[in-house]
């Protein structure tokens, strides 16, 4: 039971993510989740929105190749750009805070995890998957990898108060 | 010299709970087999059973890509900082696995 845990998050936050999954539409947009785990949950302070390196195959394909370009894009995949994701956790560090996990969306398809989510998914991180159906932001729900890499569980999603801190 | 490797989230659990382990090493490779030989969970994480980098798994010395300099035959200089960065990616498909 070393994994379960919950996550909290502010509606500013989640709103956030709701807008950046509507304005990337069709294509799907991530971003990485900064805070930090208290009493085994982990409390999101701040929503960060990263590029899709998809929308920029050569580069893409020289971090992580796709098994099938054809049939595989933006509009179906992301990849964040490692180097970004490595100076938004440097910052994040010297503020106190933490990677606790990442999210994407699912443009016309359920929030769900794939398979293919699965075989690229991390232990511990939550990964919040939207739903975005028609340009329109729809389900919003947390996973988290079991220990054995053989499924996602579902994660529960508190929404908190956002903090009198401005 | 005296290299500090920092460690991802999800990993801290295989590497005593740290955030950045300190290693003496000459070269990226050397520092990331001190590392695993001192927290031995972290290697299946890191490589695969062939002993090659996972794919998965990117290495950056201070701001590059290992595998755009030496890979892991790359030399460390004095106050050289050593990121694991995991790969983040995902998208739909027509299975759904979830429980």
């Amino acid at each position: 039971m070393e994994f379960e845990m919950s996550i909290k998050a502010s509606p500013r936050e989640l709103d956030a993510i709701r807008g950046h999954a509507a304005r990337d539409y069709p294509n799907e947009c991530c971003g990485i989740l900064l805070g930090r785990e208290v009493d085994r949950a982990k409390e999101v302070s701040e929503a960060v929105p990263l590029k899709n390196l998809r929308t920029e195959p050569d580069k893409a394909q020289a971090v992580l190749p796709l098994e099938a370009p054809g049939r595989e894009s933006e509009r179906n995949r992301f990849l964040i750009d490692p180097l970004e994701q490595l100076k938004v956790e440097k910052d994040a560090r010297a503020r106190g805070l933490d990677v606790v996990g990442y999210y994407h969306s699912h443009p016309d398809h359920p929030a769900r995890p794939s398979n293919y989510d699965r075989d690229h998914a991390w232990p511990w991180y939550s990964y919040l998957i939207i739903s975005v159906e028609r340009g329109k932001a729809g389900e919003l729900l947390s996973w988290t990898l079991s220990e054995d890499r053989s499924r996602f569980d579902p994660e529960s999603l508190e929404v908190r108060k956002p903090s009198s801190a401005a | 010299m005296s290299v500090k490797v920092i460690i991802p989230t999800p990993l801290r659990v295989y590497a005593g709970k740290k955030d950045a382990v300190e290693v003496e090493a000459g070269t990226v490779g050397e520092a990331l087999s001190g590392l695993t030989s001192q927290y031995a969970e972290l290697r299946r994480h890191l490589y695969t059973e062939d002993g090659k980098l996972r794919s998965f798994v990117n290495v950056y010395l201070n701001d590059e890509d290992i595998r755009f300099l030496q890979k892991e035959q790359t030399p460390l200089g004095a106050n050289d900082v050593i990121s694991i960065v995991p790969s983040i990616a995902g998208g739909t498909s027509l299975g759904c696995i979830c429980s």
